[in-house]
């Protein structure tokens, strides 16, 4: 399967450029996931791979060949839409065989792929049904099939699970990472849900207003995001953010803030001394914030609880520090009180410092 | 009168007026259309001094070898006409649906023609088949070529061809509406799969515009059944019957031959030619509907 190079690509409709450069290299087989808010550019760089938009400016590469110029039938991929884009007057078998048919290929092979393929999803008693008469969940299943059908080298996904309710979203992304690990192709996916993006992708590409913001593992960018907006994005429930100036004191390196004055330890004290008297924002995610009592104050934060969200075996406390809103996660078995204030040791691990200016990670 | 029944009843009341005028306005002369068909009528005469015949009228017009020539020029004209602006009109909409520069005011140049009264349509295309000032005739002298006889040898022809010119753009903004309402990530979808602009047509986008496409057609037909005024201007049904629709034959009776049961009994055989079209568009209409609501029955089910 192909290595896919996107070189320096932009976009623009008129005069206005939504992509400013994405440079992104995709390896054998690999799942990348290209992961953003609403309106980042993430479909339009999907369906410049695809060839449905035409590239403003640099080139992509398919195994090191451009293919730019190529009609997407001469691209060899198939690709998955949201709305699913079936062919509305053809049944569930025509839908699946359309691409085998217009290649000429013989009718007992098209059948045999028909039939494994329908097989594959789950469709083997719906070959005989229009899109019009199948439910969604079934209809995302038919443009599964199809692309599956055409046994491309690679697979594009523009936000396939995004029109579907909540069960049967868990549900198809769990069977997309099964077939994922079977037919091993080059996957391109594209999504605007982070747990999508976590549990699905070998490589996450976050893009933000047309700019890749980091791409890497889901661990790498989960635990060194390169800057406020990727920490923020990846993560259920969000990081926390909080102001506060750097100080260096002889008891050490502290973050001060309204309502909180950190210790930071080990590397992270290394990384704040050489930035010392810097404004930073600083981030925590809820996870490495822990419910302990007797932790010191120094290296720990006091948060009044405002409202206490129940979500099973966890609940979401919102909290305020100051003031700024900080979420954090306890064991529902803890007796907790509205207003009451309770402190949560901070693991000196889950620490991470911005430029408050740049929002770039120190 | 309790409130069930007043409301039950409500609805006619309100529909009353409406079905008060139609009752004057439509009915009443189709009734005395059909009443007169029976009857061996003069325009002097009242209706009820006309000698009732009974069938006669209608079947004097199945022997009339007139009748027959004028029926056989009205079936061929339709036939030519509505195949000719179903395939010109389909094409040039497949032709015209993109997004280039320009194209809005092009679409707009090519349905000029419908707006134009068909007298003037008539007047004009009468001029330019003009045997020896007209347009084309002098366009084919200056290239040293024969010129034609428009209006005579060919008449039908001529006369067909301004009838395309007019109405093809009818079908034409109906099919780009069908055309531009057609699901776009299909379209993108069949291009992936492997369609060339050939395939995406015939596998894609006709099956797809049909419906339309086939109401169109329908619609087209019965008008062309009833068309007139260009023809009376253009050739007045000459030379000899060669153009002489049935519309027309139907105005002579009455007017030149004087025969008002003659060409009521006419009229009732064209209104039954355009019925059966009526019927036949809303028989698919419902078709359609109906197996829309089958399939919804059956998700549901499933659901
Ligand atoms: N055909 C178009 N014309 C103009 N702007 C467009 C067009 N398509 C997309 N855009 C703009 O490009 C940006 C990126 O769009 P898109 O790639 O669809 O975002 P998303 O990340 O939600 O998939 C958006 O701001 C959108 O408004
Ligand atoms: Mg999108």
């Amino acid at each position: 399967m192909p290595t896919i190079h996107l070189d320096n690509l932009i976009k623009r409709y008129g005069d206005l450029q939504v992509l400013h450069g994405v440079d992104l290299q995709m390896e054998d087989n690999e799942f990348t996931v290209l992961v953003g808010p609403s309106g980042c550019g993430k479909s339009t760089t999907l369906r410049m791979i695809a060839g449905l938009e035409d590239v403003s400016e640099g080139e992509i590469y398919v195994d090191g060949k451009p293919v730019s110029h190529l009609e997407p039938k001469d691209r060899d991929l198939a690709m998955v839409f949201q709305d699913y884009a079936l062919y509305p007057h053809m049944n569930v078998a025509q839908n699946i065989s359309f691409a085998l048919r217009l290649a000429k290929r013989p009718k007992a092979e098209i059948d045999k792929k028909v039939r494994e393929v329908a097989d594959m999803v789950g469709l083997t008693e719906f070959q005989a049904r229009k899109p019009g008469a199948l439910s969604g969940g079934q209809r995302q299943r038919v443009a599964m099939a199809r692309a599956l059908a055409k046994d491309s080298s690679m697979f594009l996904f523009d936000e396939p699970l995004s029109n579907l309710d909540a069960k049967l979203r868990g549900q198809m992304r769990a069977e997309l990472a099964l077939m994922s690990q079977r037919v091993q192709k080059n996957m391109i996916y594209v999504t605007h849900d982070q747990i999508e993006a976590m549990t699905l992708a070998d490589r996450i590409v976050v893009m933000h207003g047309g700019y890749i913001q980091q791409q890497g593992t889901p661990k790498e960018l989960f635990q060194k995001p390169v800057n406020k907006f990727v920490a923020g994005f990846l993560g259920m429930p969000p990081m926390n953010f909080l102001e506060g100036d750097i100080e260096d004191t002889g008891a050490g390196t502290f973050i001060k803030g309204d309502g909180f004055a950190l210790r930071l330890q080990g590397e992270r004290a290394a990384t704040a001394k050489a930035h010392k008297n810097k404004q930073v924002t600083l981030g925590i995610r809820p996870s490495d914030l822990n419910f302990d009592a007797d932790a010191s104050a120094e290296d720990a934060l006091s948060l009044d609880v405002m409202v206490s969200e129940y979500v099973g075996a966890q609940s979401v406390l919102l909290c305020r520090c100051g003031p700024a809103k900080v979420m954090v996660e306890v064991n529902s078995e803890t007796p907790v009180a509205l207003g009451q204030t309770l402190t949560f040791a901070v693991n000196p691990n889950g620490v991470h410092l911005f430029d408050r200016q740049t929002e770039a990670a120190l | 009168m309790n409130r069930s029944m007043a409301n039950r009843f409500t609805p006619y009341m309100f529909m009353a007026p409406a079905a008060v005028i139609m009752a004057i306005a439509l009915l009443y002369p189709l009734g005395y259309m059909v009443w007169g068909s029976f009857r061996d009528w003069n325009p002097s005469q009242t209706i009820g001094e006309a000698e009732f015949v009974g069938l006669k009228n209608y079947i004097t017009l199945w022997n009339d070898p007139n009748f027959r020539e004028s029926l056989g020029v009205t079936l061929r004209f339709a036939f030519f006409v509505v195949t000719f602006e179903m395939i010109i009109g389909v094409g040039l909409a497949l032709l015209l649906d993109r997004e280039i520069r320009g194209m809005s005011v092009l679409r707009t140049m090519f349905i000029l023609p419908m707006m134009i009264a068909p007298v003037v349509v008539g007047l004009m295309w009468r001029y330019m088949y003009h045997p020896t000032v007209g347009t084309f005739n002098r366009f084919l002298d200056s290239w040293g070529l024969p010129k034609v006889d428009w209006l005579g040898q060919y008449a039908l022809g001529s006369v067909i061809i301004a009838d395309i010119w007019q109405w093809t753009p009818f079908i034409f903004i109906l099919s780009l509406a069908a055309l531009q309402s057609l699901p776009r990530s299909a379209l993108e979808a069949a291009r992936i799969d492997g369609a060339t602009g050939w395939q995406q047509i015939i596998h894609i986008k006709l099956p797809l515009m049909m419906p339309v496409l086939i109401v169109t057609g329908l619609l087209r037909l019965i008008d062309a059944f009833k068309v007139l005024e260009v023809i009376l201007v253009m050739t007045e049904g000459g030379p000899g019957l060669s153009t002489e629709i049935l519309a027309l034959r139907i105005s002579r009776t009455a007017t030149e031959f004087r025969e008002l049961g003659v060409a009521a009994a006419m009229s009732n055989y064209l209104l039954m030619l355009l019925l059966l079209l009526t019927v036949a568009m809303f028989a698919f209409t419902r078709w359609q509907e109906s197996r829309a609501a089958r399939i919804r029955a059956a998700v549901e089910e499933d659901a």
